[in-house]
C-alpha cells in the first residue's frame, strides 16, 4: 500500500504535462469547452471532476477485488454515478448560486470519458493511495488547463478575470483588467473560441516538449515504473 | 515530437486472476456471483446517496427558499408588504398569458390584510435561445414593481444583458426600464423595443431577447390586470 517514489513522480508528471487530459489525451472536452467562459466556473467544475476522480479513482481500487472482471463497468459507472450525485447535492446544499450556473454540468462528469477511463486504466489495477494520487494529479492537470482557458476566455471576451468570484468567497470581487469601455471579444466566450484556443494550448505544449527535446534537454532514461516493470511484485 | 503514450497500465492483471477463478466456477454460478455483487454494490451506493440527501436536504431547501426571496426581493420591494409571501402562494394551472405550459406559482403580497402586489413567475418561450424565465411584480394598481431573469440561454456578451448581472450598464440596467411602468396605461403598440417604434430601448447587436422579454412581461401584465382580484381570494388546493 506504501507509496512508490519514483511512481509517484510519473504519476504527477503525467497528470500535469506528458498525459494532460485536455492537452494530450483530449479527453472530457464537453466540459472544457462548455463551462471554461470564466475562471471561476472552469475552477469549480474542474475541482468538482478532481474531487470526482480522486474518490472514484480510491474507490475502484479499494474494491478492485471484488469487482468482477465481467461486470466492471457497470459497477464503475455505479461508483462513479454515486459520487457524482454527491457532488451535485453538495454543490447545491453549499455552493447554491455556483450550482444553478454549472446546472447540467455537474451530472454530466458522470459521462466525462476521463473519469472512467482513468478508472479502467489505473484504478482497476492499483493500489488505493497510487490510484488516488493519479486521480489528484489528472484532476490537477484539468484543473490548471481550465482554469487557464477559462481565464484567457474571460479576459479577451468581457475584460475581467474572476467575475463570480463573489460566489464562492463572500466578500471578494471581480477584477476588471481591461477597462470598462472594452468591447469585448465575442468568439472567445463561444464554443468556436474554445476550440480555437485549445488548439493554441496544444501547439504550444508541442512546440515547448520539441524545443525541449531538440535542445537535448531529455529526462535520463529511467526504468519507467508505471510501464517498465510489468509482473515486478507490487 | 510527443506523441502520446499509453495511459499507465497494469501492475496486476485482475483479468487473468478472473479467469483462473472462472474456470474452476460454472457460467450460472458465475453469474450469479456478479449479480450479487453488483447488487450489493448498488445497496452501497444507494445508501450512501440516501444518507447525503437526508444530510444536505435542508441546506437545499434554505437555499432555494433564498434564492427565491432574494429575486422576489429585486422586483417587489419588502416595504410594499407585510405578509409572509413565500407562505402566501397560490399554484396555477398551465397559463398560456405567463407563458407556462405546467403549473406555476403567484406570491400573493398583502398590506394590512389588503391586497398590495403579485409576483408572478413567466416564461418568454421565445428568446434567441430557448426559453426565458421571469419573475416580476405587479402591483394591484398594474405596476410593475420590477422584472428579473431567473434563466435564460441568450448569448452570452450579446442577448445576456437582460440580465442585469450580466448587463455592462450597471447604472441603469436594461431590464429597469419596466420598474414604475403601470401597465393598463399603456397601449399594446408602445410594448415595442423603440426601433419599432415602441417605448423601450434595445442594445445594439440583440433585438431578438428583449423582444421576448417585452411581450412575456405585457402579457403577464395583462393576466394580473384580469385575474388578479381573482387571485387574491382563490384558496390554495393542495
Amino acid at each position: 500500500m506504501s507509496l512508490n517514489r519514483a511512481m509517484c513522480k510519473t504519476l504527477i508528471c503525467d497528470g500535469l504535462w506528458k498525459q494532460n487530459t485536455g492537452l494530450v489525451q483530449i479527453l472530457g472536452l464537453c466540459p472544457l469547452l462548455a463551462i471554461s467562459t470564466n475562471t471561476v466556473n472552469a475552477t469549480m467544475l474542474a475541482l468538482a471532476t478532481l474531487f470526482v476522480m480522486m474518490i472514484s479513482n480510491a474507490a475502484v481500487a479499494g474494491l478492485r477485488r471484488w469487482i468482477p472482471h465481467e461486470i466492471r463497468i457497470p459497477a464503475f459507472i455505479l461508483i462513479i454515478a454515486a459520487l457524482v450525485t454527491i457532488v451535485d447535492l453538495l454543490f447545491n446544499a453549499f455552493f447554491h448560486e455556483l450550482y444553478v450556473i454549472l446546472g447540467i454540468f455537474i451530472p454530466l462528469i458522470t459521462t466525462n470519458c476521463i473519469v472512467l477511463a482513468r478508472v479502467e486504466a489505473f484504478a482497476a489495477r492499483n493500489s488505493m493511495a497510487h490510484s488516488m494520487l493519479d486521480g489528484l494529479a489528472m484532476g490537477l492537470g484539468l484543473l490548471w488547463l481550465l482554469a487557464f482557458l477559462g481565464a484567457i476566455r474571460e479576459l479577451l471576451g468581457g475584460g475581467t478575470l474572476f467575475s463570480g468570484i463573489e460566489m464562492v468567497i463572500p466578500g471578494t470581487h471581480a477584477l476588471q483588467v481591461f477597462p470598462e469601455e472594452y468591447p469585448g471579444f465575442l468568439l472567445a466566450v463561444l464554443p468556436p473560441g474554445a476550440f480555437i484556443l485549445l488548439g493554441c494550448l496544444i501547439a504550444g505544449k508541442n512546440w515547448l516538449d520539441a524545443r525541449a527535446a531538440s535542445v537535448g534537454h531529455v529526462v535520463p532514461v529511467t526504468p519507467d515504473p508505471v510501464h517498465g516493470v510489468e509482473g515486478a511484485p507490487s | 515530437m510527443n506523441t502520446p503514450r499509453e495511459a499507465p497500465v497494469a501492475m496486476e492483471t485482475p483479468a487473468a486472476e478472473g479467469a483462473a477463478v472462472g474456470s474452476c466456477v460454472s457460467a450460472p454460478a458465475q453469474a450469479f456471483r456478479s449479480a450479487v455483487r453488483l447488487f450489493l454494490f448498488v445497496a452501497l451506493a444507494t445508501a450512501l446517496l440516501s444518507a447525503t440527501y437526508l444530510w444536505t436536504r435542508p441546506r437545499i431547501e434554505a437555499s432555494l427558499a433564498a434564492e427565491k426571496m432574494k429575486f422576489i426581493d429585486e422586483v417587489l420591494p419588502s416595504e410594499r408588504y407585510d405578509n409572509a409571501l413565500l407562505a402566501d402562494t397560490l399554484t396555477l394551472s398551465p397559463t398560456p398569458e405567463l407563458g407556462q405550459k405546467t403549473a406555476s406559482v403567484v406570491y400573493r403580497a398583502r398590506l394590512r390584510g389588503e391586497p398590495a402586489a403579485l409576483v408572478l413567475e413567466a416564461i418568454a418561450p421565445d428568446g434567441y435561445a430557448g426559453n426565458i424565465r421571469l419573475v416580476m411584480g405587479v402591483t394591484t394598481a398594474g405596476e410593475i414593481t420590477g422584472v428579473r431573469v431567473v434563466e435564460h440561454q441568450e448569448t452570452p456578451g450579446l442577448g445576456d444583458y437582460i440580465d442585469p448581472k450580466k448587463d455592462r450598464n450597471k447604472a441603469s440596467p436594461w431590464i429597469a426600464q419596466f420598474t414604475g411602468i403601470v401597465a393598463p396605461g399603456v397601449p399594446d403598440a408602445e410594448w415595442k423595443v423603440k426601433k419599432e417604434k415602441g417605448r423601450f430601448d434595445q442594445r445594439a447587436g440583440a433585438t431578438v431577447s428583449p423582444r421576448a422579454v417585452i411581450e412575456a412581461v405585457r402579457k403577464a401584465a395583462r393576466f394580473a390586470e384580469k385575474a388578479g382580484p381573482r387571485l387574491f381570494v382563490k384558496e390554495e388546493t393542495p
